[in-house]
Parts: structure tokens; sequence; C-alpha cells
């Protein structure tokens, strides 16, 4: 007698389809568009339309690593915009070390380093400017603090709510922390003004769209990873971390790896969104790790439907698309707006999108 | 001998006015100095008269001051008076009238040494807050010509504050002076200081000695260094006990905003996120009632802090129990989710405090009783601070008897050991919720009391303390106050003591990486129940 289900499909024929049309349109028709037809031609999309929606993506790349921790493994983490900013900033240093002398001061060094009288870069940013080294960091930087931070916590079986807080208190403390000029991230106003990466230009369409097409790539192979991981015997494992950690335990199975693998590889896959992220809107400051930004990204999964594979990714659209319009037409109801929707869906829809749509469906199917 | 026994009875007994009784009086002849063209001869004439320093010598440098002094061609220093023009001394009308008459020249060199003489004649005035604010000043700048003048208003003077400041005065004069024996006892007495001023003055001179002359004055040298160490000294404790009490200060916000926070996490196993914006709402009912008081019953202003403290409880309480019946009730179990709910909560009331009382923060004035400090050891301690560290206190012993001498608050102690049980003993669980949710956040309201006293209120208000104070229920644990109450004071005095040396920032994450440290032993904090409960 086996409990194990019979193993699904990779995806579903309706997911096949639609991965690969959104891989067709994302990866030639949008860049071809974009570049080739000239503008004035009604085919023709703005880069800042391929921006606004290259961002969107890096958002759910992020609702994607979000949910393998939160819906798949039951960790609700309040500080993966730490993460997320961490992989920016580690990007940011490369792309403000191609700024060269372009700044305003025309110095080797970044202007908020002239302007605090900086005479040399100081150790951290040692081999930025080689991009290799800062994609490397990409990857290193919140992996490592992840892995750390993840090790200590789970190790003393840190978890709900109180781990929330503990990554809340996390992402605030660095913020502080970047805040400060002292630490040589800019302050305040952290990195901005990017000029170029690997010497093109970083506002010409084609970069627009190059990076365009990698956010798209991510995304793709990001929902393909979450997939394999779920089928995987990894995956069960970590859905029983969720539903009950101590029979779990009783089981046999110690936790702490799997938590720690998920956690660390969740925070990576945050840090390259980011990365991807700085280059197409052009700035990054400490605010992007403040608690409010973290506690998003959670709402963005809550909204989809968490546990699923496509509920992050409406979620992450259907809200950040909600901001956008709110924020331009009805600034002073955003807030009441986002606030009505943490507790309407917490309380009316635990499922979120998905789970709307599946009661709908099973709706139909009495009648 | 008659003169000699009244001028000792006057001195002694008499009050300061009575100085012009004493054997220099002014005389015209003192005076004519200011007649001169020089400016020496004018400024001899102006310490002159400061060394009488009578009432009459402080009518004429205020006059000196005011240009309305005037001298004749016969040198004869004068002054307008109602009848004609009047010796500047004896006042008695001058017959024939002086054909002419100039004004005594006053240039900024002069004017500054005038300030000063009057300043110190002031040391004799009646008014003590004259007399001390005139030491205070005179302690500032003393110059060796006014030695005289402050010995005498040293001997007049009962004033303890004052004496030790027209002391300090002397010593400092001193110091420069060139006899060895008042040098060093001027820094002896200058030993006793807790100025830093005075620790600087002491160590410049100190170096200026040693560098001028090494032999002569060993004694002096070894003297002035025995001063500096033990100021120094003492300016260590001192400033350990202002940071020892800011951090008390601190604790005790902490606890009133954590105490709140851990009834309802205890009870319930939810964290409020918005526990914070009702220390906001209990910060805006101070501000109405503040108008409230300003607009109906000014003459009893000082009293609408007292006014506050039921009026925030009951809207924070009366909020939080609208909150537990509409959202978090639905919640139970689901405590990740019960966190994005509050969230949205906070969201939400933040924006609604923008929309009915604006962005900017509104203005909350002391009441005269809380403003000001007293000076303990050389330290200002604010009297709003103590009050808070005070009413912290109150509030802890009001909570602590509400939850172990009253029925709810046995029902609360119940359902957090163990909610299963004492819902079949006949607790009803769901109306303790609601009470102890409305306990937790009418305190958070008390707490938003005590923060409008100490700091803006605004919108944000409660978002800045509200990490901090999770911080406390993580390290403390739930279920016993003490353990919220020594990780609150414990985070406090810890973070203030080690804040002047490493900054603010990385004191959060030396906090931060402190509680984690401990968690690792203590995984439901320092002072958990102790007891068998299943996890999860």
């Amino acid at each position: 007698m086996s409990f194990i289900p019979k193993q699904e499909n990779f995806f579903s024929k309706v997911g096949w389809v639609a991965l690969i049309l959104f891989a067709i349109s994302s990866l030639i028709i949008v860049p071809y568009l974009s570049v080739f037809v000239p503008e004035g031609d009604s085919l023709h999309i703005s880069s800042y339309t391929v921006t606004l929606i290259g961002k969107i993506m890096c958002y759910c790349i992020v609702a994607v690593a979000m949910n393998l921790i939160w819906g798949y493994a039951g960790i609700l983490s309040l500080g993966h915009g730490l993460f997320f900013a961490l992989g920016g900033y580690a990007f940011g240093m490369y792309l403000m070390r191609q700024i060269g002398r372009d700044g305003q001061y025309q110095s080797d060094l970044p202007d908020f380093m002239v302007f605090l009288d900086w005479k040399e870069y100081p150790l951290h940013w040692l081999g930025t400017d080689s991009f290799l080294w800062a994609v490397a960091l990409v990857i290193l930087v919140p992996g490592i603090l992840a892995f750390v931070f993840g090790f200590f916590a789970f190790r003393s079986r840190i978890k709900g709510v109180y781990f929330s807080i503990i990554t809340q208190a996390l992402t605030f403390a660095f913020m502080l922390l970047f805040f400060r000029n002292e630490t040589g991230f800019g302050g305040n106003n952290g990195f901005t003004d990017f000029k170029r990466i690997l010497g093109y230009s970083i506002t010409d369409p084609s970069m627009r769209a190059t990076l365009f097409a990698l956010s798209a790539l991510t995304l793709i192979a990001a929902i393909g990873l979450s997939r394999f991981i779920i089928r995987s015997k990894f995956g069960r494992v970590l859905t029983a971390i969720r539903d009950s950690e101590s029979r779990l335990m009783f089981s046999g199975y110690n936790p702490i790896g799997y938590k720690l693998f998920i956690w660390t590889l969740s925070a990576i896959i945050c840090g390259i969104a980011g990365a991807l992220y700085v280059p197409q809107v052009g700035i990054i400051n400490p605010s992007e790790m403040s608690p409010a930004n973290s506690i998003e990204i959670a709402v963005w999964v809550a909204v989809g439907g968490r546990g699923t594979l496509i509920g992050p990714l409406l979620g992450a659209g259907a809200v950040n698309g909600a901001k956008s319009f709110f924020t331009q037409y009805f600034p002073d109801i955003w807030l009441f707006f986002l606030g009505l929707l943490f507790i309407l869906v917490t309380l009316f829809m635990p499922k979120g999108i998905v789970g709307l749509f599946a009661k709908l469906k099973s709706l139909r199917g009495h009648v | 001998m008659l003169k000699a026994i009244t001028r000792i009875i006057a001195s002694a007994f008499l009050a300061p006015m009575l100085i012009a009784t004493q054997s220099f009086a002014l005389e015209q002849e003192d005076l004519r100095g200011l007649a001169s063209e020089e400016i020496m001869d004018r400024s001899r004439a102006i310490e002159k008269i400061t060394e009488v320093g009578d009432a009459e010598s402080v009518r004429i440098l205020k006059g000196l001051q005011n240009g309305e002094i005037y001298f004749t061609e016969d040198e004869l220093i004068v002054v307008e008076v109602e009848d004609g023009v009047a010796d500047a001394v004896t006042l008695e009308l001058l017959d024939p009238e002086p054909d002419f008459y100039d004004t005594v020249v006053i240039n900024n060199v002069l004017r500054s040494q005038l300030e000063t003489a009057i300043g110190s004649l002031s040391l004799f005035s009646d008014d003590r807050d004259t007399r001390l604010t005139s030491a205070l000043a005179l302690e500032a700048s003393p110059t060796a010509a006014m030695r005289p003048a402050i010995e005498r208003a040293l001997a007049k003077e009962g004033d303890e504050k004052i004496k030790n400041s027209l002391e300090l005065s002397i010593a400092l004069i001193d110091l420069e002076s060139n006899e060895t024996d008042k040098q060093l006892a001027a820094v002896a007495h200058l030993g006793d200081s807790n100025e830093r001023r005075v620790r600087e003055l002491l160590s410049a001179k100190y170096e200026a000695i040693k560098k001028a002359d090494v032999a002569t004055n060993v004694e002096l040298l070894q003297v002035l260094k025995a001063s500096v160490a033990s100021i120094d000294q003492r300016l260590t404790l001192i400033d350990y006990f202002g940071r020892l009490f800011s951090g008390l200060s601190l604790g005790s916000v902490l606890l009133l905003v954590a105490l709140g926070l851990a009834i309802t996490y205890g009870l319930l196993g939810v964290i409020n996120l918005a526990h914070g914006e009702m220390l906001m709402i209990g910060a805006y009912a101070t501000y109405m009632t503040q108008t409230l008081f300003t607009r109906f019953f000014p003459q009893w202003f000082d009293l609408y802090v007292l006014a506050a403290i039921p009026i925030a409880f009951l809207c924070a309480a009366l909020v939080g129990m609208f909150l537990e019946r509409t959202v978090i009730r639905w919640l139970y179990g689901r405590p990740l989710e019960t966190l994005l709910a509050t969230w949205g909560i906070s969201l939400f009331l933040i924006q609604l405090v923008r929309q009915v009382f604006g962005a900017q923060n509104v203005e909350v004035s002391n009441p005269t009783w809380l403003s000001g400090g007293v000076d303990v050891m050389s330290v200002v301690l604010p009297y709003n601070r103590i009050a808070i560290i005070v009413f912290a206190l109150l509030v802890l012993v009001s909570m602590w008897l509400v939850l172990s001498k009253t029925r709810l608050g046995l029902f609360i102690r119940a359902v957090t050991q163990n909610r299963g049980m004492a819902s079949c003993v006949g607790v009803p669980t769901g109306r303790i919720d609601l009470l102890a949710f409305g306990l937790g956040s009418g305190i958070a309201g008390l707490a938003g009391v005590a923060l409008s006293q100490i700091g803006n209120v605004g919108p944000d208000l409660g978002q800045s303390y509200i990490i901090d104070s999770f911080m406390v229920v993580v390290l403390g644990g739930v279920g016993q106050l003490a353990g919220s109450v020594y990780a609150a004071l414990g985070l406090g005095v810890f973070s203030k003591i080690i804040e002047p040396h490493i900054g603010a920032v990385l004191t959060k994450i030396i906090i931060l990486v402190f509680i984690i440290a401990v968690i690792q032993k203590r995984p439901q904090g320092l002072f958990a129940l102790k007891g068998r409960s299943v996890e999860s």
C-alpha cells in the first residue's frame, strides 16, 4: 500500500502551452517589436512598457522564491526584500563602476564617494569592476547571509511567527546599516545614474530588451526549478514540514537540512531577481529593505494563492498592476486598498485567486 | 569705634542694599578718570567704581552704558536731572549750572568691561535668581579685577548653589595668578568640579607649565595631574549614570509597548503587527484630549495628561476589541495569516489617521509639571522621562494585580497555559480572548500617552517602536510579566550603554545578533513558562 499519490506530469498540457507561449512572446516577439519595429508603428512596444513588464517579471521571480519557502515549507519570511536588495546592490556595485568618469565629478570613484572625500574604493568593493565577480556576488551575498542566518535560526528551531519577526528585524537592521554613508553603499541615495553594462549603454532599447528577455528566462527557470523541487521527494518532505513538522521529526527526519536548503535557494533566487531589477529601474536604495516591502512580497503570494505554481505570478502581477494604477490616479487610496487587501485576502480567500478559480470550477461541476 | 561696630553689624546682618554704609563709599574723586581722553584712564575709573560696588556704583555704571553720564570742563562727572545738572555721585544740583558738558564716550572695549562689571555687581542683588544668573555668567569668564567683589559677595552669600559657583570663579581666577600657594589651593578646589570645561582648563594649564619650566613647579604639576584625574573619574561616573538613566527610560518605554504585546501573543499565539497603531491611537487620543482642554477647560490644562490616560486606554481598547471581533477571531490557528491581516490593519489605520489629522506631526505639549528637569549628580533628568519610568512601574503593578488577583486575570492565565483544558472547565475562552485583546490594546494606548510626552506624534509613531518591542517579547518570552520586564530594561540599558561607543545602528545589529544567540539556548525566550506543551 502506497501513500504516495500518482506522479503528476511535469506540467499539465495547458501549462506547457502557456509556458511555451510565454517563452516565445517574451524571448522573441516583445524584444523584436521593441527593437526592430520602428517607433510610431502601431506594433512598436515602447521602452517604458518593456521596462515596466520587465520590472513586474522580477517581482514575479521574487514571488516564486517566496512561494518556495512559504507556500511549500510553511516558513513565512518577512525579510525577503533584504535578499532582493542585496542582489541589487551587488550588481549595482558593478553598474557604478561602469559609470567610469562620466559622473558629476568626473572621478574614477562614484560620485557619492567623491562627496564623502574618499580617496579609494573601500575593501568590499574589491573586484567589483569585473562582471563575473559581480554576478558571483549576486549569488554569494544573499546565499551566504541566508545560510548563516538560517543555520542559527533553524538549528534552535525558531519557527512560526518568531521566525517571521526575526527576519523582519534582520531586514530592518540592514536597512539602517545601508542608510549610513560609512557603509560605502551611497547612504540614503543608494546607487543610481547607471550608464552601461559590459560597455553597452543601459538606456539603449536593445539593452532593455535583453534585460527583459533575461528576466523572462530567469522567471521560466525559477518556475521550472520550483516545479522540479516540488515534484521530488525533497519537495514532499518540505510539504510535510509545512503540515506537521513534529510528526515529520517523529518519523525520523531532521528538517534542518531541508529547511536550510530551500531557504538559501529562495534567497539566491531573490538576489538574482534584484540584480535584474536594478538595471531596469535604474536605482537601488535602502528603502528596498524596509520591512513594509518584504511584507508586501508575502501578500503577493497570498493574493495569488500560495502553494500553487501559478498563484504567485498572478498575485505579483495583480498587486503590482493595482499599485501602478492606484499610485498614479488615487495615491491616497492605495494604502487603504493594500490594507484591505491584506485583511480580505486572509479572511475570505485563504487560497488566493487560484483557490477562487478552483471553487468556481467545483461549483460549476456541482451544477 | 562705634563706626567700626556699625560696619561689622551692617556687613554681617543687613541686606546687600546697605553696602553704601561701607567705608569705601564712592566719591567724585574716583570718577575723575572718566573725563580723560585716554581710554586706559576711563577703564581704570570704571574698575574703581566696580571695586566700590555699592548701589551708587551700579547706577553710574548703568548710566555710562546708556550714555547718560557727562563730564564738565572742570573734569567733574555729572548727570542730568529734572531741574538741571547734578553731581553724579551725590546727586546734588550744581549751582551755577556748567556752561558746557559732554557725554563720556564708551567704546566696545569699555562696553564689555561695563557689562561684566554690572554683572558682578548683580551678585549683590536681593533677588536669588538674579544673583544666581550673574554668578553663573561670571563663572564663564572671571577676571582678576573682580576677585575682591566676588569675595565680598561670597562672604554674604547664603545660597549653597551660588556659593559653589562663586568659589569656582575665585578658583578659576587664582589658577591664573602668580602665587603658587593660591594656585595650589585653586587647583585642589577645582579638582572637585564636575565640569568638562574645568577639566580642559586644568589640563591646558598642566601642559603649559610643563612646557614652560619643569623644575620650579613640581608640586603644582602633581596637584594638577591629580585634580584632572579625579575630575575624569567623576565625569566617567556621571556619564555612566546618565546612560543608565536614559537606558532605564528607553527600557520603560519598551516595557510599556511590549506588555500589551506579550498578553496578546501569549494568549492568542498571534503577533499583532497593528500593535504599534494602538500606540498611535493612544497618542492621538492624548492630542484630542489636549485640544479639548485648551478649548473648554484652559484653567485645568495642566491636568490634561491625567485625563488622557483613561481616554487613551478606552479608545485603544475599543479599537482592539473591534478588530478582534471582526478580523482576528476568524484567523485563530493561522498565526502567519494573522500576521499579514494585522499588518493590513496597521496600513489601514495609518492611512486613516493621515486622512483625518494630516500627514504632519501634531503638537502635543508637556504640561508645566512635566517640563524641565531635576539636576542629579550634574545630570539633568527631565521630568517627563522620570514620569514615564514611574508610569511604566504603575502600569506594570496594575497589570500584575489584574492578572494575579482578579477573576479575569485567572481566566487569562488559564487560557494562556492550556486553552483546551480551560475551555473544558467552563472558561468562556471566546470572551476572554476579546477582553484580553482589549486589555493588551488598552495598555498600548497607555504607552501612546507616554510616548506623546517624549516624542513626536505622527501617523508613523507606532512603526518606530514596534520592532524593538517585538525583540523584547522574543527575548523575554511570553506568559510571565517578569520576562518582559527583564528583557525590556535589559535591552534598554544595554543599548544605551554601548550606543556611545559604536553608534545606534551597530547597537541594533548587535542586539539582534545577541537575541539570535540567546534563542539558540532558550528557544522560547529567556523566561518562558515551564511546563509541558505540545508544539503545533
